[in-house]
């Protein structure tokens, strides 16, 4: 029951964004600007510092990730579709699940494309280790998306949620962040430094055990009016 | 108000009155001479701001499960004296720190640990602020999630950088009351904390009034 509610979700999620593809493309176009944005900051005579890469991309997943936990709930709020869900008898963490799964989905195929843009533009070497770089990716939006799924559903409510959702997550999420740009910045040395970079891993998936609990243990209570 | 306000409002005002005392005769320490005298002011406002820092963690779950207001009235009122000791320690800490390490803010792991927790807070108050209605329940998820995430940002700033005196500095003083610095740093320390529980009362009386006032328009009108 409670992993087909999610995944209907996700279904329903998908449905709808296949036929536009609107969260998808306008993230990845934002991303891209936030690379460039950075690249202009950052390079100096044709070269950026070794581990500038690291820091750019982690800045574009979250930035980008903002955006799209955003247009989400918008879409939810536009037709009132959350109360709808909400009133559904299936169990409420459920439905953070399958949104959860969403985002993640989106923040994926992000980094899908971010990912060898960087290595390309900055001739980082990003895919020398590319397991722990994956696990890096996945916990670090794991623990983004745990925070800004539970936050961008409960600020569906105010008035003033663009505005809050980066004050809330941005905070919070720091950890998250320091994790994933420490731990890719250990992968770029020469040779990639795999015990700091494993160590970071620790810290991140302990982080995301944290966050996505206190997410499932507190989104039922927050979401009831 | 609480019957034990006053008597222990006399308390408080007595230890503010003996700390700087204690502090003007306490030791001068061997490399920093006299600068390292607004410690005594320095660690107590941390002390208190973490004080806070619990008192909303606590009182914020607390509301959100039971529903209960007064324990949202508590965590509101602590978040706002977590951003009033926390300036405290942001401002005392750059004051001494251009004089002990010649710059005004260092990148280092208690500062930056110290003020994204500050931060945590103070959007905390922003959504209480702006959230419009129901952002009680909004506010007490930032005020759990502030909590649960402070030891995270310690544990990875601090391997991320550290120039700041390890935290065995204050329990290595206490160990040693000879040297003279444990007293002064004990009465600053009690002091602050009692500060923090005078103004607690002080805010949590004043919100209590202000909702039952909210409840008497709301009544008014009908």
């Amino acid at each position: 029951m409670f992993l087909r509610t999610a995944l209907l979700v996700l279904k329903k999620d998908f449905a709808i964004e296949v036929k536009t593809l609107e969260i998808l493309v306008t993230t990845l176009f934002f991303a891209v600007s936030c690379v460039l944005v950075f690249s202009f900051a950052f390079v100096k005579e044709g070269q950026a510092p070794p581990d500038a890469a690291a820091g750019i991309l982690w800045i574009a997943i979250a930035f980008s990730g903002t955006l799209a936990l955003g247009r989400t709930f918008e879409r939810e709020r536009y037709a009132e579709t959350l109360r709808a869900l909400l009133l559904a008898p299936a169990p409420r963490p459920a439905l953070y699940v399958g949104k959860l799964l969403g985002i993640l989905v989106l923040l994926a195929l992000d980094a899908l494309i971010l990912v060898p843009l960087i290595a390309l533009l900055f001739t980082a070497p990003l895919f020398a280790r590319p397991l722990l770089l994956l696990l890096l990716l996945a916990g670090g939006t794991v623990g983004f998306a745990a925070v800004g799924t539970l936050f961008a559903a409960m600020l569906i409510r105010s008035r003033t949620r663009d505005v809050l959702l980066p004050i809330l997550l941005y905070p919070i999420t720091v950890p998250v962040i320091i994790c994933g740009v420490r731990g890719t910045a250990a992968l770029l040395e020469s040779p990639p430094d795999e015990t700091t970079a494993v160590m970071w891993l620790g810290i991140l998936f302990a982080l995301d055990v944290v966050f996505l609990t206190l997410a499932l243990w507190t989104f039922e209570p927050l979401m009831t009016e | 108000m609480k019957k034990s306000f006053v008597p222990l409002a006399v308390v408080t005002a007595l230890l503010f009155v003996i700390a700087p005392i204690l502090i003007a005769r306490a030791p001068y320490e061997s490399e920093m001479l006299l600068i390292q005298k607004i410690f005594y002011f320095h660690v107590p406002s941390w002390v208190a701001m973490y004080c806070g820092l619990l008192v909303c963690a606590v009182g914020s779950i607390w509301y959100l499960f039971k529903g209960n207001r007064v324990a949202d009235r508590y965590a509101e009122s602590a978040a706002e004296l977590v951003l009033l000791f926390g300036l405290n320690g942001l401002v005392s800490g750059p004051l001494w720190a251009r004089k002990a390490w010649g710059v005004w803010w260092q990148w280092d792991a208690k500062l930056t640990s110290a003020l994204l927790l500050w931060l945590i807070f103070v959007a905390y108050l922003l959504v209480r602020k702006y959230g419009g209605p129901g952002s009680e329940k909004l506010a007490a998820a930032v005020g759990i999630f502030g909590a649960a995430v402070s030891p995270f940002v310690y544990v990875s700033v601090n391997i991320w950088r550290t120039i700041h005196p390890k935290t065995s500095v204050v329990p290595d003083i206490v160990k040693n009351p000879a040297k003279g610095f444990a007293a002064p740093l004990l009465v600053s320390m009690l002091a602050f904390v009692l500060l923090f529980v005078l103004l607690l009362m002080v805010r949590v009386y004043l919100a209590a009034h202000q909702d039952a006032l909210d409840e008497l328009y709301l009544a008014h009108e009908d």
